[in-house]
């Protein structure tokens, strides 16, 4: 029977250590709302999303007060929308049109974020593909909770770069369309490599098409607990504990906060009525004080994230967070692994203050890490070849290494390196980051993509 | 059968565990077990109950017993055992 230290240790997590479920997220498959008419379509989408997702808001809050434990965020991720749009869209007011039905659906079911305004651009673009993502600025700077991404490249099928020099200049205009809110619209907007069908956390949430017509995908979070379980071992070891003991007390705390959330995703799929499909095994920080993987960094040993030994640190941390949590679920799925937003990070915010941390070493972070140049605010007049020169860099570390990789940055429109940028909520705050300023123009103007890699001769 | 964990957390008071076990009787939640500490003047207790002939809904007992802690000035949870059991059982 569970005893009173493990109740106190449980509800400690919760209050004291940020302990929470971040997100349910319902897939749904819009694939037979495609027709010919726009209005149509339009109306099929919104009824099948406000009767799937009707009772997904209420149903997290019971489960939330049932066992005690926050649930953060429900959501909504569906198929991606240019293969639902590709029938009936001729313009890119046409898929606008949908963008704020989606919007309104949302809003109708109370969740925070909708995913899946999105397109599978890995090889090459349907011309479906190309008018929704040159509709995204306009979408995005008329709703209010619809998320985009675009998947520009695979492990299969090499990288697209034609998608890449076209979305370098679709996050410009991004940024430009939503100027008078800081550019908030390229927070709502991610560029992929590897994107995975079943990823329950934003923006680069959407229901692939090899998913079943609903299910019921759960992020955990928790990286406060693992900072103060690391804690109480260097107190316990009265100096520093050894790399044995280190990656055992991450592995134990990673299956404590995954059976929580395995828990609340049997728990709403069986209420709802929609099949469980995956858990996303991350550590996802908020800008809350003590939420922070920076904060799980330090306590490993670096001064700041950024400092050298960092990347090995992550690695580490990153390793041992799926060792304990594929043993606490029974279907593990998503992105799974820390995730290093600046802006969302309180600790990664002082280390960019501090002059620790460059986009150069988050770089290489993401190369052992999820997910990617998650949140990061550069400078306004950054060129598009530039930004699309990042995707670039970042597309092919997730296409040599297998992984899922992603671009999430924000050219604020009238600020420069030094200033900060304020999003607000759970986006959090951002100091703007230099970029390298020596130009990519002539590598990403080269027209067609980038050859699949060879999977043999490892090095 | 339907268990939950009541927790009460505070500064230690007399009558505490007389006020939440009796509004457990009149609500025909039976009580499993409970075991209780004192740490450094803070009282923790737990009780495990059975929730499957309680007369009163979840969310309206949870509502209830947590009024009752305020009035106390303790701090009361009614969590549903599972939480525990899956992070603290293999």
């Amino acid at each position: 029977m569970i005893n009173l230290q493990e109740v106190l240790e449980t509800n400690k997590m919760i209050e004291q250590e940020n302990l929470d479920v971040r997100t349910i997220t319902m897939g749904i498959s819009l694939l037979d709302c495609a027709d010919k008419d726009l209005d149509v379509t339009c109306e099929k989408i919104y009824k099948k999303i406000t009767t799937l997702a009707k009772n997904l808001v209420s149903t997290g809050e019971e489960i939330a007060r049932g066992f005690g434990v926050p649930i953060v965020n429900k959501r909504i991720s569906i198929t991606p929308i240019s293969l639902v749009g590709g029938g009936c869209c001729k313009t890119t007011e046409d898929y606008v049109k949908i963008a704020k039905t989606l919007d309104e659906a949302a809003r109708v079911t109370g969740v925070n974020f909708l995913g899946g305004y999105s397109a599978i651009v890995s090889k090459g673009m349907t011309k479906s593909d190309e008018l929704l993502i040159r509709s995204i600025p306009q979408a995005l700077a008329c709703t209010e909770r619809i998320c985009s991404s675009i998947n520009v490249g695979s492990t299969k099928t090499g990288i697209n770069m034609d998608a890449v020099r076209l979305l370098g200049e679709i996050i410009k205009e991004t940024a430009e369309a939503t100027k008078e809110v800081d550019s908030l619209g390229c927070a709502k907007l991610v560029v992929l490599c590897n994107a995975p069908d079943d990823n329950p956390f934003m923006a680069g949430a959407f229901h692939g098409v090899s998913e079943a017509d609903a299910i019921i995908n759960v992020g955990v979070s928790g990286p406060g607990v693992v900072k103060y379980a690391l804690e109480q071992m260097d107190k316990q070891a009265g100096g520093l504990a050894d790399f044995e003991v280190l990656c055992e007390t991450i592995k134990r705390t990673a299956f404590k906060i995954t059976r929580v959330g395995q828990l609340v995703a049997q728990e709403a799929s069986h209420r709802l009525g929609v099949p469980f499909g995956i858990i996303d095994l991350s550590l996802a920080p908020t800008p809350a004080i003590g939420d922070s993987v920076a904060d799980i960094l330090k306590c490993i040993g670096v001064e700041h994230p950024g400092a050298p030994g960092t990347t090995a640190a992550l690695a580490l941390l990153n390793d041992q967070v799926k060792k304990g949590g594929v043993m606490a679920s029974s279907y593990v799925g998503g992105l799974s692994g820390a995730f290093i937003p600046v802006s969302e990070d309180q600790g990664m915010i002082d280390a960019v203050e501090a002059g620790a941390l460059t986009i150069e070493k988050l770089e290489a972070m993401t190369c052992v890490c999820s997910v990617g140049l998650d949140m990061i605010a550069i400078p306004g007049d950054t060129p598009a070849t530039s930004i699309a020169g990042i995707i670039a860099d970042e597309s092919a570390i997730g296409m040599i290494n297998q992984k899922t990789t992603a671009v999430r940055i924000i050219p604020v429109v009238g600020k420069k390196v030094g200033d900060t940028v304020e999003f607000g909520g759970l986006l959090g705050y951002a100091p703007v980051m230099p970029v390298n300023t020596f130009s990519s123009q002539r590598f990403v103007d080269r027209c067609g993509r980038i050859p699949a890699p060879i999977h043999s001769f490892k090095n | 059968m339907t268990r939950a964990i009541i927790t009460v957390v505070g500064k230690d008071t007399v009558g505490i565990i007389a006020k939440v076990c009796t509004y457990l009787a009149d609500n025909q939640i039976n009580i499993l077990d409970i075991s209780q500490t004192i740490v450094q003047d803070f009282f923790n207790m737990m009780m495990i109950v059975d929730l499957t002939k309680s007369v009163k809904p979840f969310d309206v007992m949870n509502d209830e017993l947590t009024k009752i802690g305020q009035d106390t000035g303790v701090q009361v949870k009614v969590q549903l055992e599972d939480i525990f059991d899956k992070m603290h059982r293999i």
